[in-house]
């Protein structure tokens, strides 16, 4: 469980969080949505300490994350996994190197355990037969699979996920958030995951945050977003006059699959 | 102003790099790769720069004494001092600093906007210790012997086109050997030292802060070069200062 008290963000005078408190919990895919450019990216950052939050407090299940030094804070991180926007592979290295590379760093196994382990963690983002590729060769779907094989390899306690579908067609998406929600599933992860994509809010938004204008405007289950009132959360999912037309017709009818 | 920012800047980004190696076999590795890139992608330009230039030199050393009363010899020796000293350390180092560092430049900044710089954070390796220290002591140890290389197929040119000229071989030779000080051996190692770091060092640091998109990887990488080349000529100057 990550919880996260009175996150404040500042780029010089220009406030991007102001104020933050929430929870994520373990076993579950969190999501975090919002409108382009509303902070997300940066909310997450200063979850993981890419960046530093002006004010406020992190904790990774009852551990300060923001008090910890430098030394204590790559401790943890090695029970972090993060998956990019751009998926974030390494351009010189293959897919398999790419996946063995967390282990390379950081595990005392031998050549034939890493083997194994990354084989398991491809086959478990169904990637099979592309271990030799460079992430040249590969489309964004596969790079996003070997980015959640990276991710997983060291079979880490949160794992945070930045617009994992964001630039795939709506098939590949919908793949890539089932896995994440498999895994999350599987393996009891604390995950979190940043988008703005109605589908995935729907598909597997067991618990959601929606940030509007620095706040957390809204925070729920996807089964209480549509039941909501709030006017901005209402605005952002039916972006479009045709959605909320089509709502106006269906009146509150609509179901969502368990 | 803006010029102690970024030095300070650049001071912490070599405080950063100096930290304990997550995994001494991978840096290894990464040390490897490095000089590999160096090395086999500058070994032809640095060669045929070279090889010209210790050609020209003698050619126009040549041309110059016309039928003076200098003797035919002194063509080695002046090709031989000249290319030790002078052109093998500051053509190569300029050579290198466009290749090697806009080479450096464009892969940090690739890196760092591509959220690749992150990902390594996020796994809990120092990208600084990762990514920079490979860089600039792969940089140190091979600058060095590219330009004693580059000297010596100066050297070899010289000899080529003063035969050419109508110079006999022996003679060159002679002027080879001829008041050979090995301190400006020493002068030419000193300066590709220095070269090494400055180049590698300037041009991490463009790469590594970039911000925004794909042009200001180029830019960056421009900057690399500009500054790598300004500060070769300059401490090509300082060194021939202080050690002259
Ligand atoms: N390093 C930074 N320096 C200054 N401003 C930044 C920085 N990173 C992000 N921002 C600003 O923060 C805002 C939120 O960005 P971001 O978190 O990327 O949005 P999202 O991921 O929700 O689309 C943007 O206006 C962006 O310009
Ligand atoms: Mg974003």
């Amino acid at each position: 469980m990550i919880e996260v008290k009175d996150l404040k963000k500042s780029f010089e005078d220009k406030a991007i969080l102001k104020g933050i408190t929430t929870s994520f919990e373990a076993g579950k895919t969190n999501l975090i949505i919002g409108t382009s450019g509303s902070g997300k990216t940066v909310f997450v950052k200063c979850l993981v300490g890419l960046l530093t939050p002006t004010s406020g407090t992190i904790t990774y299940d009852g551990i300060e994350f923001t008090a910890l030094s430098q030394r204590e804070k790559k401790d943890i991180r090695t029970k972090i996994g993060m998956l990019f926007q751009g998926s974030a592979l390494f351009d010189s290295m293959t897919v398999e190197e790419n996946v063995m590379f967390p282990l390379n760093m950081f595990s005392k196994m031998t050549a034939k355990e890493k083997m194994d382990r990354v084989n398991f963690c491809l086959e478990r983002v169904n990637l099979v037969g592309a271990n030799k590729k460079y992430p040249a060769e590969i489309s964004g779907g596969m790079m996003k699979r070997v980015g959640i094989a990276r991710a997983i390899v060291l079979n880490p306690k949160y794992l945070f996920c930045d617009e994992p579908n964001s630039g795939l067609d709506p098939k590949t998406a919908l793949v890539i958030d089932e896995l994440l929600g498999d895994i999350t599933h599987e393996y009891n992860m604390t995950t979190i995951i940043n988008t703005h994509d109605m589908n995935s809010v729907m598909g597997m938004g067991e618990k959601i945050v929606f940030l509007h204008q620095g706040y957390k405007e809204w925070e729920g289950t996807r089964h209480q977003l549509l039941e909501s009132d709030n006017e901005t959360l209402y605005d952002f999912i039916f972006a479009s006059d045709f959605l909320k037309e089509l709502r106006k017709g269906a009146g509150q009818s609509i179901k969502l699959s368990k | 102003m803006k010029f102690f920012y970024h030095f300070g800047k650049y001071l912490l980004m070599m405080r950063d790099m100096l930290t304990r190696p997550e995994n001494l076999h991978m840096y290894w590795k990464e040390l490897l790769r490095q000089m590999n890139g160096i090395g086999v992608g500058s070994l032809i330009i640095i060669g045929v720069i070279s090889l010209f230039v210790g050609a020209v030199t003698a050619l126009q050393f040549a041309y110059q004494m016309g039928s003076t009363f200098f003797p035919d010899y002194l063509i080695g020796y002046i090709v031989r001092d000249t290319m030790i000293i002078e052109l093998a350390p500051t053509l190569s180092g300029l050579v290198l600093a466009g290749k090697v560092g806009s080479n450096m430049a464009s892969e940090l900044g690739t890196m760092r906007i591509s959220e690749q710089i992150d990902a390594l954070e996020i796994m809990g390796v120092n990208p600084n210790g990762y990514l920079i220290m490979p860089k600039i002591i792969a940089a140190i140890f091979i600058v060095p012997p590219l330009i004693v290389l580059a000297a010596l197929l100066g050297i070899y040119g010289g000899y080529w086109a003063a035969e050419n000229y109508g110079i006999s071989p022996a003679n060159y030779q002679k002027g080879l050997l001829y008041l050979f000080d090995p301190f400006n051996v020493v002068i030419m190692t000193v300066k590709s030292v220095i070269f090494a770091f400055l180049i590698a060092s300037v041009a991490c640091y463009q790469g590594f802060y970039v911000k925004g998109g794909a042009l200001d990887i180029g830019r960056a990488s421009t900057r690399a070069v500009v500054y790598g080349s300004i500060l070769v000529i300059f401490f090509d100057y300082i060194v021939a200062l202080v050690l002259t």
